[in-house]
């Protein structure tokens, strides 16, 4: 009951989980799906489970940049950081993701090139003050952040900084949403949208997942009572056999998202053919490159990228918990081998990760929902 | 990274021909890119990621979140201050 202590709001809460318990039809099972992994934070740090009837079930999904990172690609990325006289830039969150030869901290602490920076914006003045080296930023996200490297790579044109490149890595979210909607594991009853990615998409893109799938998606924002009221809504929708797109973060999110932030990742980069993801496999149209336009600062371009396809480590089920058919603790090595200090899968690096977050305050309700479950 | 935090836009200044902005979050200040939503004024709220502000928000609601943010500690790792 912590955030109700936070936030006083436990009148409203209380409220919105007998509206949400009354919506359930007896005997029938629900599961609903949060794309975005800060959903998924948000609902472990304030145990929102705890609100919910068992017959609704929470079902983590893929939104979460650094846990769909293949490890092939942060192979990749550490063959770049390897070049000569190269720079590598990336996140604090992709520092700790591990490669089959370890993290960029690993690679750091041996000695190679590689800071991180809060901006793609701060690779530029790294370039300008180092004109002896290449700077490559290691981009990755969804489109949160594709806006911010479209940009980057249009300054550095602007400017003509000879010595820029990224290595792009930006995804998709509706191709996921799509491959696991057409996955026969997993029945998903309805969506909780990714607020943020939404603010820059809107919300059109996901009308076929209420017009073909018959889903309903309600796109919602960060705080608790934002997470409970679109559940309610889900429900409602489904209790009236409807399936549309609703928008319970219109504060934030406009219908048609930010179209200039959209025109500046159109300008830049284009769809790839297909792209590995971490735990889905490969999915195709799903992934951005550099535009040939810009092909001088696109480090496949510049560099030869070695581009192996790397298994998972054996005991790593990140891809299960990605598509949500496994929960966290259900990972063998879950809390055990793999812990935020010692990450063996992506899902526990980022406080985004499903794992991640579980681990850090889901495990009060991860003894109450097993016991649950067993009984 | 797609969290993205609220902050007030305190200045407004141009860099390399882009605007920007300096956004006080909570305390801690950042300069962001304001190129995609160039109608940010003094005063208003906005989310940003990574250095650049996506949209604008109402005030009440922008420090809800701030408060929410603050108390479980995605501050920090969302600024790269921790
Ligand atoms: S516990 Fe570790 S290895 Fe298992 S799914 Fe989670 S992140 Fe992957």
């Amino acid at each position: 009951m912590r955030f109700v202590d936070e936030f006083r709001d436990s009148e409203k809460a209380r409220a919105l989980a007998a509206k949400i318990a009354g919506l359930c039809e007896p005997g029938r099972q629900y599961k609903l799906m949060e794309v975005c992994g800060g959903h998924t934070h948000t609902i472990y740090k304030h145990g929102l489970e705890d609100y919910l009837p068992e017959q609704i079930t929470l079902v983590h999904g893929p939104g979460c940049p650094v846990c769909v990172i293949p490890m092939g690609r942060v192979d990749d990325a550490m063959a770049l950081a390897a070049e000569p006289d190269v720079i590598m830039t990336s996140f604090g969150d992709m520092m700790r993701v591990p490669g089959s030869n370890g993290s960029f901290f690993d690679a750091k602490a041996r000695g190679t090139d590689i800071r991180m920076v809060y901006s793609p914006l701060d690779s530029l003045k790294i370039a300008r003050q180092n004109p002896d080296k290449r700077v490559v930023f290691m981009a990755i996200g969804f489109e949160t952040t594709a806006p911010s490297t479209a940009m980057t790579v249009l300054r550095a044109a602007a400017e003509g900084l000879p010595n820029f490149a990224i290595f792009c890595n930006h995804v998709t979210i509706i191709p996921a949403i799509k491959a696991i909607l057409d996955s026969p594991d997993l029945r998903l009853d309805g969506f909780i949208g990714p607020g943020h990615v939404s603010t820059v998409i809107g919300c059109r893109p996901y009308e076929f997942i209420a017009r073909d799938y018959g889903k309903p998606v309600v796109v919602a924002g960060f705080e608790p009572l934002d997470i409970l009221q679109s559940i309610y809504l889900l429900m409602l929708q489904l209790s009236r056999g409807q399936s549309i797109v609703e928008n319970q973060y219109s504060r934030v999110v406009p219908w048609d998202g930010n179209p200039v932030a959209l025109r500046a990742i159109g300008q830049t980069m284009e769809l790839r053919p297909y792209f590995e993801w971490r735990g889905l496999g490969f999915i195709s149209h799903s992934a951005l490159k550099v535009r040939a336009e810009y092909a001088r600062y696109d480090a496949e371009q510049l560099f030869s990228v070695p581009g192996v396809r790397v298994a998972d480590p054996k005991a790593c089920q990140c891809g299960e918990v990605l598509k949500g058919v496994l929960k966290p603790w259900e990972c063998k090595v879950f809390g055990t081998a793999c812990t935020p200090e010692t990450p063996i899968g992506t899902c526990m690096v980022s406080p985004e990760g499903a794992c991640a977050a579980y681990y850090s305050y889901g495990r009060l309700s991860r003894t109450r929902v097993k016991e649950a479950s067993r009984t | 990274m797609c969290l993205g935090i609220p902050g007030r836009v305190e200045r407004r200044f141009e860099a390399d021909g882009a605007p920007m902005g300096t956004v006080d979050f909570g305390g801690v200040r950042k300069d962001v890119c304001l190129a995609y939503v160039p109608e940010l004024q003094v005063g208003d709220w906005t989310i940003v990621h990574v250095g650049f502000a996506l949209t604008r928000l109402d005030e009440a609601s922008a420090k809800e979140t701030l408060a929410m943010m603050r108390s479980v500690g995605m501050l920090d790792s969302e600024l790269g201050t921790a």
